[in-house]
């Protein structure tokens, strides 16, 4: 007598497009590129991080062992490279493929984890801690947490606790170290502990003429204004000036002079009386771009 | 003699999982957590001690469960329960009030009757755990 054979039947195979489609990154993601211009390598880092908790969460469903990606990240890069913007996103494309709870964004400061006396930093950085779990903590220039001059600074008892906390609550918590390159890299090379916790290092890229001149439109649009051919021109000149002169902060300059022109399209149309139109209502006027003191230098 | 008090008490004791998604519960009503725990099992007894301070705008039951842990690792022999206080005007009371935690022997209660004139009878609780001070009641 022989025992029947007995066959195991293959897993059955997964359909990845199916799970790509339901996981609904792809219409993140699609949102990310229409709404940032540039960041070439953040995006494609971001599709990949996309991709990875994407697998993982399949391998988990197919039973294999799975560990838990640390997603702890950092940002570097000049100011107005839009860190901020797409750690917001980064929250939501976390939070829609399962890998934090809520999705949201805590943004902090040294202010905000460092206390004043002894005894109260741990308090101050223990709750900031607990009001990002199931979230993004997003901590803007890291680097003041560090303060070598003086050794009884009250920031590497905020660095003890959030590297603790790095570790210990990884399944609810991501942290994301934001700042300036060179400072973030002198930052991380003081503090070992950060380095080998941050898994992820991106780097931001300073905008070129063209990209900012595309986020100007962006900005402009979403405002409901526009330009008309000649103010586009204008604005492209304040652009090369402005990006010549010191302090030039990429969106953030972009969006403030946009914020400016508005004011002196406002101003103009008071001045001028009348009848309007709608469509002179939402025009800038290349006369508005150019009353900008950028044009006051030969 | 296992102790009934607050919501879900006449359940088994809540495990981490059932006490995460109550704690859910609450931030889904915008009601503010706080963690409280003491060792006068009386039934009166409305002064607890406050575990640090009550949370607000948390976002993840996680945050609160971080602090109930605490608390059961500084006073695993204590009550500690967990409240949800809805701020709400027209309610601004506790919501929801529940054990997290409790000692491993609880001794109970004995009634006492006292003498009164005429022949009247007045009760009274008494806890055996408060036959010792306050912090060496239920030490083994």
């Amino acid at each position: 007598m022989s025992e029947p054979r007995t066959t195991v039947a293959p897993a059955p195979a997964v359909d990845l497009d199916a799970a790509y489609r339901a996981s609904n990154i792809e219409q993140v993601l699609e949102e990310l590129d229409a709404e940032l211009v540039g960041l070439a390598g953040v995006k494609t880092r971001i599709r990949e991080i996309a991709a990875l908790l994407l697998v993982a969460r399949l391998r988990e469903e197919q039973g294999l062992t799975t560990d838990r990606p640390t997603l702890h990240m950092s940002f570097t890069g000049k100011p107005g490279t839009g860190k901020t913007t797409v750690a917001l996103r980064l929250a939501k494309i976390l939070h829609q493929l399962g890998y934090v709870r809520k999705g949201h964004l805590v943004v902090a400061t040294r202010d905000d984890l460092v206390g004043q006396y002894v005894g109260h930093t741990a308090p101050k950085t223990k709750e900031l801690i607990k009001r990002a779990m199931g979230g993004v903590l997003f901590i803007d220039e890291a680097y003041y947490l560090y303060r070598p001059e003086n050794e009884r600074d009250y920031g590497q008892e905020a660095i003890e606790m959030l590297l603790q906390s790095m570790e210990n609550q990884r399944d609810d918590l991501v942290v994301i170290l934001a700042g300036y390159k060179e400072r973030m890299d002198t930052f991380f090379q003081s503090n070992p502990g950060f380095h080998s916790r941050v898994g992820h290092h991106l780097d931001f890229q300073d905008y070129t003429l063209d990209e900012l001149m595309a986020i100007a439109e962006l900005m402009v649009q979403r405002q409901q204004y526009r330009f008309d051919d000649a103010s586009r021109e204008a604005f492209r000149e304040y652009l090369v000036r402005r990006m010549r002169q010191p302090h030039f902060a990429n969106a953030r300059s972009v969006r403030n002079a946009i914020d400016r022109i508005k004011l002196r399209q406002a101003n103009r149309l008071i001045a001028t009386g009348g009848q309007v139109s709608k469509d002179e209502l939402a025009r800038i006027d290349a006369a508005d771009v150019r009353q900008s003191r950028v044009f006051d230098d030969p | 003699m296992r102790l009934t008090q607050g919501t879900f008490s006449y359940l088994p004791d809540l495990t981490d999982e059932q006490i995460r998604a109550q704690i859910q519960y609450c931030l889904d009503n915008d009601w503010a957590l706080s963690v409280e725990h003491t060792d006068d099992p009386h039934p009166r007894n409305v002064y607890w001690d406050m575990w640090g301070l009550p949370m607000f705008d948390l976002k993840d039951p996680a945050g609160i469960l971080l602090e109930v842990n605490a608390c059961r690792k500084a006073f695993p022999n204590r009550y500690i329960k967990v409240n949800g206080y809805d701020r709400r005007y027209g309610r601004q009371t506790v919501g929801l009030s529940f054990l997290v935690n409790r000692p491993p022997v609880e001794p109970g209660f004995r009634l006492d009757r006292q003498e009164f004139a005429d022949r009247q009878v007045k009760y009274t609780l008494h806890a055996y755990a408060t036959e010792k001070p306050v912090g060496e009641r239920y030490e083994e």
